[in-house]
């Protein structure tokens, strides 16, 4: 699947995803400025709250659409909307379409649909990103979120990002394409199911020796750290915008 | 069906306090998948592969009623007798007037879920019939009693030394061994006499084809050549979707079949059965019919979205992939199709209220989606019947059951948070202050049983791109 990205534009909007703005605001601080690095005018609209992907996964396919609505009517300008998760940008992007299939609105919602783009690929391909790393040696390893996978396609990017570092070394997990249990409301819907997911995630992750896991998705991390801290497992899990921007900061 | 006390949650919890359960299931799940990615190592070649076969079986179903008719009045033709089953019931019924009016006591059969589904075992061994299955893997669950876990490989939750103690127990004059070849031999050497012994033989149909009335079977052990060839009768039951319009449509699916379910290219037998025992013809049966069973399929024809799910060839490639099948495996669905298939299926054939909590089993990663033969969007219809669940509007049988005010307010109020952006700030920001007190119960103790609790930062993204002077219009 060939996809058409667009130029280098001058602007771009950021929608920050719900679980980045409660749960991880520093790797969404971190996005914001690569993306400013690279000479782009970053607009947040202060109005965004969730791509409405909780209620369309737990069978509420109304009350997904009415917050999505609320999303298209905000981010209402012709410019790249920039998302730092590939299930969100998966949401937007692929499932708004069927949400709104008969839907007045289609042809609009459409159009905010082709806007999306997920971090990685937007750093890869439209603004071409060189990046320096300033760090110490480390090893780590990547987990990928379904959607980014799946839905965005966008791993390849992700990874071609880290390996552009050149003190860090990726060793790559033996159950990369598994999932690692979270999905939304399924974590606590199936939470015994879940568990067993996210431990033999774990120790994937485990056996690889990193030191840190990196993913692009918030939802996906917080269940992989919040389990690793539970089982007292010192391995850091960390968003790759965060990662990058300690890593060409010499942070 | 027999299932009034399922109850998946305690299946569940079982499954995963069984280490070798899991075990076994690991090791022949990453086997199968291996398998599989081994034979489609061209992606675009498969995805060609698959979009031809999605649409073979999209025209089939589009035209499902004429194609039928054409099939009736080919088989007919050729000399086979169609018998139409709305039901089960009426499925077993037919096999057993066929039964009696041949004064037979016999019957041995090849491998066939939608037998599965009429429970026909139980059925003919309950009238004093004896039922043998003639599949190594069916051989095996109906010794240890239990039901097919996979719809392809039906005892795949067992291990050999498993196996070889059933056989030690239950077959006669039966040493112990783990030696596969030695468990093969001692199975084949029981099974001959009884392909002997068969006065009919019961199988399934992986498609059948309208244009010419040819019944297809595809299979690895040549036990369904022997149960459709060796006894004098042929009964051969099939689900009414499996119906294609013409031969042409038989190479892509069985290369789609035999690659996704074992990563073969094709099976080691495959049968093609048009026409019993011709008068110049040494062998094969005198007798063939053809069941076409119902069993609620009509009323999943009826809806466009949810009739996708008639598409399926039943390879188990959305069972091996799936991460949460491979960790509770087939028994824990309760049911007789398994996996991300049975999660959609046996909802919509049993009604919402008896199996609607089969919906939840699914993290929708797409792993089933993203390796199904004949594009089923397994997760889409998943998000339907969940939605079913709570829809007192639906369609799907049962809709509306799972209805609970609690539910329906916490999402209604997840909306208005997200709708207005001053709840959603405030919603937010006491996530951040009270989150640390928050009361470890319903949702949140299923999350805190092996996880730390959420830590909710201080200031959210909303605060922080502010303070960094970014443009938030």
């Amino acid at each position: 699947m060939k996809k058409n990205y667009p130029e280098k534009p001058d602007a771009v909007y950021f929608f920050g995803t719900c679980l980045m703005d409660m749960i991880c605001p520093e790797a969404g601080i971190a996005a914001i400025r690569l993306i400013q690095r690279e000479g782009v005018r970053v607009i947040f609209p202060s109005e965004q709250s969730c791509c409405g992907q909780p209620a369309y996964n737990s069978g509420f396919p109304e009350e997904a659409k009415a917050v999505a609505r609320k999303q298209i009517e905000i981010f209402s300008k012709d410019l790249p909307i920039v998302v730092p998760s590939g299930s969100c940008a998966g949401m937007m992007k692929h499932h708004y379409p069927k949400l709104f299939a008969h839907d007045p609105d289609a042809a609009r919602v459409q159009q905010f649909s082709d806007k999306i783009y997920e971090l990685t690929e937007f750093l890869v391909h439209v603004l071409h990103i060189q990046l320096e790393d300033k760090g110490k040696p480390l090893t780590v390893t990547w987990h990928s979120s379904c959607h980014a996978a799946r839905e965005m396609r966008v791993i390849a990017d992700s990874k071609s990002l880290i390996r552009q570092l050149k003190n860090v070394r990726l060793k790559e997990l033996e159950n990369e394409h598994e999932c690692c249990g979270f999905g939304g409301t399924f974590s606590v819907k199936q939470p015994e199911i879940s568990a067993a997911m996210v431990r033999d995630k774990i120790a994937d992750i485990q056996q690889t020796g990193a030191a840190r896991v990196l993913g692009g998705d918030c939802g996906c991390l917080m269940n992989i750290t919040g389990a690793m801290e539970h089982q007292q497992i010192r391995i850091q899990g960390q968003h790759i915008a965060e990662f990058i921007w300690e890593r060409i900061n010499g942070e | 069906m027999e299932n009034k006390d399922f109850d998946f949650q305690d299946n569940i919890s079982k499954a995963l306090a069984n280490a070798q359960l899991r075990r076994n299931l690991k090791f022949a799940m990453g086997s199968m998948i291996q398998k599989r990615k081994a034979l489609f190592s061209d992606p675009e070649e498969l995805e060609k592969l698959r979009n031809m076969g999605s649409a073979i079986r999209r025209r089939a179903l589009s035209r499902l009623p004429e194609l039928l008719e054409q099939l009736e009045k080919k088989c007919t033709e050729n000399g086979i007798q169609v018998h139409w089953a709305e039901t089960a019931e009426e499925a077993n019924a037919i096999v057993l007037s066929v039964m009696q009016k041949h004064n037979a006591k016999r019957m041995i059969k090849g491998k066939s879920m939608v037998s599965e589904e009429m429970h026909l075992n139980r059925f003919l061994l309950d009238r004093g019939f004896h039922v043998m299955e003639t599949d190594l893997g069916e051989y095996i669950i109906q010794l240890a009693g239990e039901k097919p876990s996979h719809i392809i490989a039906p005892a795949i939750h067992k291990n050999r030394d498993e196996v070889g103690r059933l056989f030690h127990e239950k077959i006669p004059d039966t040493p112990y061994t783990e030696v596969v070849e030695e468990l093969n031999a001692i199975a084949r050497k029981t099974l001959r006499e009884e392909f002997y012994k068969g006065e009919v033989g019961l199988s399934g149909v992986n498609m059948a084809v309208a244009e010419t009335g040819t019944l297809c079977l595809v299979e690895n052990e040549g036990n369904g050549r022997m149960c459709t060839t060796v006894p004098p009768v042929h009964i051969a039951v099939m689900g009414l979707e499996k119906v294609v319009e013409k031969l042409a449509d038989v190479p892509p699916l069985l290369r789609l079949l035999t690659g996704s379910a074992t990563g073969q290219l094709i099976s080691t037998y495959f049968n093609m059965i048009t026409s019993p025992r011709k008068k110049e013809e040494k062998d094969g049966p005198k007798e063939v019919h053809l069941l076409l069973l119902d069993n609620g399929r009509s009323a999943i024809l009826a809806d466009p979205q949810l009739r996708q799910t008639l598409q399926c060839i039943r390879c188990g490639a959305c069972l091996n992939h799936c991460p949460v099948y491979t960790r509770i495996g087939g028994h824990a669905y309760g049911f007789v199709y398994t996996g991300p298939i049975g999660a959609v299926l046996t909802p919509q054939m049993e009604g919402l209220k008896k199996a609607g909590d089969l919906v939840t089993a699914s993290s929708l990663c797409n792993a089933c989606e993203e390796v199904c033969p004949v594009k089923i969007p397994l997760p889409e219809i998943i998000r339907r019947l969940r939605n079913e669940n709570y829809d007192e509007k639906g369609l799907a049988s049962g809709h509306g059951c799972g209805k609970t005010l609690a539910e329906t307010l916490v999402w209604k109020g997840w909306e208005l948070v997200n709708r207005h952006p001053g709840l959603n700030a405030l919603g937010t920001k006491m996530a951040g202050i009270f989150g640390p007190l928050l009361p470890e119960t319903g949702p949140l103790k299923a999350w805190t049983s092996v996880r730390s609790k959420p830590q909710f930062a201080r200031k959210s993204l909303h605060e922080r791109v502010k303070e960094e002077g970014v443009d938030h219009e």
